[in-house]
């Protein structure tokens, strides 16, 4: 390893990309593209279980309002990095981006699946389509929005790479260009990586300088189509069950998205953490799970308060389905975050791990009951998802797993354990950890 | 340092939950919009039809080329010579069908788009495909503008806009009033131009109404005393009369709020002037700026040290 690799706070991680898991999930990525070929070929209706009455199935309510939350990561984390200035959570926050920006990009590849006639979606730049009266519309614009600001946000993982490899790809195109290579071409391939390097140095400082802005905007963004996600349904007060239909909607949907970015941001590391054989972030992840049950606290007051001021109280205790999903929700929710009010299960991987998952399991729920389970659109309609809209949300998931595989491999985005041990003042642990073996 | 970063913070998450409560005061505050009883619509008296639905025959030979339909086939149907819809579809704007009830209770029941004064599909359409036209008060749809999100079939609250599902280049589909077709040319929507009993009735709503309540006035024995359409959802442009009360056959219990009145009020107070996004955005570039200097001077303290 070298020795200014020590010094930086990310590291990229070394071993082998083309492991058992990889394949794994290139199979299923590969069977989700089949049936998405398939749903542009043959249509809609041939592929998937969605009919008049229930217009929107798992890909919007899955891929679109579930999988956005769970893509939260990054605004959880720039919330706490940024605005509440806790620059030690600093370490967390390009995986957590990372994530987020697969997550968004792909709910907006999957609404190009589910929409019938994506050839039409240039009127989003059109100003004299535009409908301000139409959450979807608002909805639509940030999340394109938010992309490209992730994706800038992400260029100080690029840039690092730039300035510090040997850019052996860049050394290799030139040798390409001159096969037979002189002297020349080698003094060529020097300045050229020369100028490369001090053309990122000097755009380096100059992008972290306005890079504040940018993440401003990050947040503005998320802030915005969050709470519209939850507006959408907000048209649907005879068809939306009385125990999910209320003005509330967008605060909820809010605050919802926002401990369930702190949950994924938990789950991811230790998976990571665990996966990769790295050294569990315990100092960083304690701080995240303090946080969640505060937030939680005051969506659970909201939303009982809600019922209460509506006197939709009796429906919880009904016991149909809808009592029972609304029972579910409210139980893992209020049951993860009772268990993160005592601050003993902070600090053990185990307990984080399956309060955060009783989080992230209870949010989504919560999304879910509110796009599709308490969805009544009268009698006579029936919906499930067909096996191949599942493969498709499945395919598409399997993606992002990919691709987050993939570039932690190439860019450094998880957190440097050298580093991130000096900022916490903790002790380091007698085993070394097996990590950023160059 | 810490306190004064939180305390913002929290400042913040208030400022933007007061933002989003503000929708409910403003409620009461803001009166129903005016209903415009010179708009175009239909009155359809269930009582009347005999249902031999010459109405769904017209508005598919008139609408087949202009909407995208297609004649529907039967299972039973070898030959291929019947349009045999069993209920709204991509393929069908119109339908007629039975309800039969207890005690030799019948009626046929037309459905078709309502032509909503304040339509849920209009309010939610992203990208303005679907339109309310300001004269006529027709709600139309253009495939041209349609990205095919189907939001306005999660809206409406009579499910009335149908896809087609099995297409490749799909649309929504539902009535126009013959906007493009029978009502350019001949002045009449297909169905209210052919229905041989009367049983609809094409006309201003103002006069529809009049119409209604002098009917109900005459006959009381025959009809429900409930004019639906007139008050549901803010009111429709197509309105009905029978002889049966109107949930059985299938047309739905609702508020007399429009649906699109209530969501548009909190999206308009939240995005009022687009005030709120931008100050949330100055709000946040002034508190990184402030914690990114507190943190270079405390990088530099740390450094002399």
């Amino acid at each position: 390893m070298k020795e200014h690799e020590h010094s930086k706070e990310f590291v990229r991680v070394h071993s082998p990309i083309l492991t058992k898991p990889f394949y794994f999930f290139l199979a299923l990525s590969l069977v989700g593209v089949y049936f998405i070929i398939l749903r542009f070929v043959k249509g809609i209706g041939a592929v998937s279980n969605l009919s008049d009455g229930y217009p929107w199935g798992i890909w919007i309510a899955y891929d679109v309002a579930t999988g956005t939350a769970i893509a939260c990561g990054g605004y959880a984390v720039a919330i706490l990095v940024y605005i509440r200035n806790r620059w030690q959570y600093h370490p967390l926050i390009r995986s957590a981006i990372l994530t987020s920006l697969f997550g968004y990009c792909l709910a907006g590849f999957s609404v190009m699946v589910d929409i019938g006639r994506p050839w039409n979606a240039y009127g989003f730049f059109m100003p004299s389509r535009w409908q301000p009266n139409s959450a979807m519309f608002e909805v639509a614009l940030c999340i394109m929005g938010y992309c490209v600001v992730q994706i800038i946000e992400f260029f100080p993982s690029l840039l690092c790479v730039l300035e510090h490899s040997k850019l052996k790809w860049l050394q290799k195109a030139i040798y390409h260009f001159h096969p037979r290579h002189t002297p020349q071409d080698e003094a060529l391939v020097r300045t050229t990586v020369e100028w490369v390097h001090s053309a990122t140095a000097w755009f380096h400082p100059k992008f972290n300088n306005i890079l504040i802005f940018i993440v401003a905007l990050g947040l503005v963004l998320p802030t915005m189509h969050q709470s519209s996600l939850g507006s959408l349904m907000l048209i649907a007060p005879t068809k939306l069950h009385p125990l999910w239909h209320t003005g509330f909607l967008p605060l909820l949907f809010l605050i919802n998205c926002m401990y369930m970015g702190y949950a994924i941001v938990i789950l991811e590391s230790l998976v990571s953490s665990y996966l990769l054989k790295r050294e569990y972030e315990v100092d960083e992840l304690s701080g995240l799970a303090h946080i969640i049950p505060w937030l939680a606290a005051v969506w659970l007051s909201v939303r009982l308060g809600d019922l209460i001021q509506r006197d939709q109280v009796a429906l919880i205790f009904k016991g149909d389905k809808y009592s029972l999903f609304f029972l579910l929700e409210f139980l893992l929710l209020a049951g993860g975050s009772l268990l993160l009010f005592d601050s003993k299960r902070w600090r053990s991987p185990r307990w984080l791990f399956a309060t955060a998952a009783m989080m992230l399991l209870g949010g989504a729920l919560y999304r879910f009951n509110v796009y599709l389970i308490g969805f009544i659109p009268g009698t006579g309609w029936r919906y499930f998802p067909s096996f191949a809209e599942l493969m498709i949300s499945v395919g598409i998931v399997s993606i992002e797993i990919l691709g987050y595989q993939v570039l932690i491999k190439f860019l450094p985005v998880l957190p440097n354990p050298h580093m991130h041990r000096d900022i916490a003042h903790v002790k380091p642990p007698k085993a070394a950890p097996a990590v950023a073996r160059a | 340092m810490r306190t004064t970063s939180r305390r913002q913070f929290l400042k913040l998450l208030g400022a933007t939950g007061a933002g989003l409560l503000a929708g409910r005061p403003c409620a009461a505050a803001q009166g129903k919009r005016a209903v415009n009883n010179d708009e175009l619509g239909m009155l359809y008296d269930a009582t009347r039809c005999v249902g031999c639905k010459a109405c769904m025959a017209a508005c598919k030979r008139v609408n087949r080329d202009s909407g995208g339909l297609a004649y529907e086939r039967a299972p039973f149907d070898q030959d291929k010579l019947w349009d045999a819809p069993a209920d709204l579809s991509g393929n069908t704007r119109t339908l007629i069908k039975l309800y039969k009830g207890p005690q030799n209770h019948w009626s046929y029941i037309k459905y078709s788009c309502m032509h909503c004064q304040e339509p849920s599909c209009v309010s939610v359409c992203p990208v303005s495909a679907m339109t309310k036209d300001k004269a006529t008060g027709i709600v139309d749809y253009d495939k041209n503008k349609c990205i095919g999100c189907r939001y306005c079939q999660i809206a409406c609250p009579f499910s009335i806009p149908r896809f087609q599902w099995e297409r490749k280049a799909p649309q929504i589909v539902k009535c126009d009033l013959c906007r493009n077709t029978n009502l350019r040319g001949k002045g009449i929507p297909a169905c209210a131009e052919v229905c041989p009993v009367g049983a609809i009735t094409f006309g201003r709503r103002g006069d529809l109404l009049r119409d209604a309540r002098g009917r109900i006035d005459a006959n009381g024995s025959r009809y429900v005393n409930y004019i639906y359409g007139e008050h549901e959802v803010g009111g429709t442009n197509h309105l009905y009369l029978a002889g049966v009360s109107f949930p059985r056959l299938g047309l739905p219990r609702l508020p007399a709020e429009a649906p699109a009145e209530f969501s548009e009020r909190i999206q308009h107070t939240i995005y009022k002037g687009f005030i709120a996004p931008v100050a949330l955005y100055g709000m946040l570039c002034v508190i990184a700026l402030r914690n990114r200097k507190k943190r270079e001077s405390k990088g530099i303290q740390e450094e002399e040290e």
